[in-house]
């Protein structure tokens, strides 16, 4: 049978506040444990919360950076369950009214194409603590460290069709709360964290098939590969005539599988109510107006003014603009080596190369945006050619010096003495009689790709330090006698 | 609207209450009897009325997002029966 794949995501991204949700302790990653605790998300009787004011903000940027209706007024609820990392009993969340209400976002494809994704909300809550089941005595550790730490939960509707949809959708909203500024994300360090809803359905049928839910997913990677091993897995049962059970489960990227991790019938019981302890939080239109006004430029935005600004091709503005750092660096690199389309290569090029090669991030290169621009600058000016300023850009990713110092250093200067090329070019015609006269008697078509070998034999005599805009003119003269 | 045993057993467990047989027989009378009231409660016509989520006429006061506390681990962690580098410990749970 033919079965189509529907997919919605959850995804909880830790706004990036000094302080708690609800409480003045720090937020940092990797205290010591319970060193970043207070009355409050310890869930100590007769402790208050107050909200915090930097955490509405961002909530509000991300409802207008994806089209959303703001909750002018919002509500916090109870969810209440119980587990020894959730000190309270509840999780203050939100239900009825959530701040950001229904948006959407268009996420383009790497084939081109664009699909809409409904975004149902996204609502504030905090996250509990972490529990660590190593051996302490045959008991569970509890680090409340976390407790009350800000996230935004942002629910899409199940317009997902596909593994690669999910990926595309999960890096742009990435891409956006970066660019916002409201997340580190960080998913390594669990700064974003993705839950997948996954059912399906005979192509064609309305109604939806029994779903499951994979918690926690934490890489671009890992949700790609959870979701290709989800759909088999159903698929097995389905093809059997069984039926998928409604329920929670783990990926495990070592086995790459999914597991069960409990039945959802009887642990949804959450009984949410309004928080008597928190009021309802009223929005003023200015104060939304406002925070509209002031959000930075997006990433779809900055890709569209690439294209149009820089004539650089869809895809390539694509790539740029994915991460603001990413954006920032081109900027510069254009701006000082005045060529745009050369920045935009080597960026995407060797810029990413070596950064992958390490497994760094863009902001950690050791070649900076304008020592890069620089580099490139040479290669316009004809110092050095594009296979020269390859070695460079390597000395100085080593620390080796500025590329003026390098190819200083090093004497890689361009030959642009013309007599000098001609006499270089000579030498080469002469020590190579045969492949002369074998070009000479081929058709002119066939020439064209003969006289590669020719030029490879001058940029070696040259150790390539020819300019190749001055070596092919003379090379055809001097050939063609 | 009138409640099983089984269904105060039900709330009990949520709630993490251990309930006799006796005492779940009590509560299933008490426990429906305040149904009953929601129930006459829900015969009034609240059409065009915003549910309240909060009986006070008032707006959330909001912090500024400043560090404020300071660490008081050592003071936490002795009112805690067991403790470990700095963890609260507690029965094993594994999901």
């Amino acid at each position: 049978m033919n079965w189509e794949v529907v997919i919605g995501l959850e995804i909880h991204a830790q706004l990036a506040t000094k302080s708690k949700l609800f409480s003045g302790a720090a937020t940092s990653f990797g205290a010591e444990p319970n060193t970043n605790t207070t009355l409050v998300d310890l869930g100590m009787p007769g402790a208050l919360p107050v909200f915090n004011k930097e955490a509405l903000r961002m909530a509000v940027m991300f409802g207008h950076a994806v089209n959303a209706e703001i909750g002018m007024t919002s509500v916090f609820a109870r969810k209440n369950y119980f587990y020894p990392d959730l000190p309270k009993g509840y999780q203050t969340s939100q239900m009825d009214h959530p701040i950001v209400g229904s948006g959407h976002l268009d996420v383009a494809l790497e084939d081109g194409t664009v699909t809409r994704v409904g975004i149902t909300r996204a609502h504030l809550e905090e996250d509990a603590g972490k529990s660590l089941h190593e051996d302490f005595q045959g008991m569970t550790g509890i680090d409340l460290n976390r407790s009350s730490t800000p996230l935004l939960e942002i629910v899409s509707e199940p317009d997902i069709r596909s593994a690669k949809e999910a990926v595309a959708y999960v890096k742009m909203i990435h891409s956006i709360v970066t660019y916002l500024g409201i997340c580190d994300g960080n998913m390594a360090e669990g700064s974003m964290r993705c839950d997948v809803n996954l059912s399906l359905r005979p192509k064609g049928q309305q109604e939806y098939g029994t779903r499951t839910e994979i918690k926690n997913v934490n890489s671009f990677r890992f949700i790609e590969k959870a979701i290709y091993s989800e759909i088999e897995r159903q698929m097995d049962i389905l093809e059997d005539g069984g039926k998928i059970v409604q329920e929670t489960r783990l990926y495990d990227p070592d086995k790459d599988e999914t597991r069960s991790m409990r039945s959802k019938e009887d642990a949804n019981d959450y009984r949410y109510f309004p928080c008597p302890d928190l009021l309802p939080i009223i929005l003023e239109q200015s104060y939304v107006d406002d925070i509209k006004a002031s959000l930075p430029e997006l990433p779809t935005q900055k890709a569209k003014r690439f294209e149009e600004e820089y004539s650089l091709s869809e895809y390539d503005s694509g790539v740029l603009s994915s991460s603001r750092a990413m954006a920032d660096y081109f900027e510069i690199a254009a701006k000082v080596s005045k060529n745009t389309k050369l920045a935009a290569n080597w960026v995407m090029g060797e810029v990413s190369k070596f950064l992958n090669q390490e497994n760094i991030e863009i902001n950690q290169s050791p070649v900076s945006a304008d020592a890069l621009g620089l580099l490139l600058s040479r290669i316009e000016d004809n110092t050095i050619n594009g296979k020269t300023a390859k070695d460079v850009f390597q000395c100085m990713w080593l620390g080796e010096g500025s590329a003026d110092e390098i190819i200083d250093k090093k004497g890689l200067k361009q030959v642009t003495d013309t007599g000098a090329i001609e006499a270089m070019i000579q030498g080469v015609i002469d020590a190579n009689p045969a492949q002369v006269e074998q070009f000479r008697a081929s058709e002119p078509d066939k020439r064209k790709k003969m006289i590669g070998f020719f030029m490879g034999q001058v940029m070696k005599a040259s150790q390539g330090k020819a300019n190749p805009g001055l070596v092919t003119p003379i090379l055809n003269k001097l050939l063609n006698g | 609207m009138s409640l099983e045993k089984q269904d105060v057993q039900k709330i009990a467990h949520l709630a993490r209450l251990s309930l006799s047989d006796q005492d779940a027989e009590e509560y299933k009378h008490s426990l429906s009897s305040v149904l009953d009231l929601v129930e006459q409660m829900q015969s009034v016509d609240t059409e065009g009325v915003e549910p309240l989520s909060n009986p006070l006429e008032a707006t959330q006061r909001l912090r500024e997002d400043v560090v404020t506390e300071q660490d008081r681990r050592e003071a936490f962690l002795s009112n805690a029966p067991l403790t470990e580098s700095g963890l609260f410990l507690v029965p094993k749970v594994i999901d």
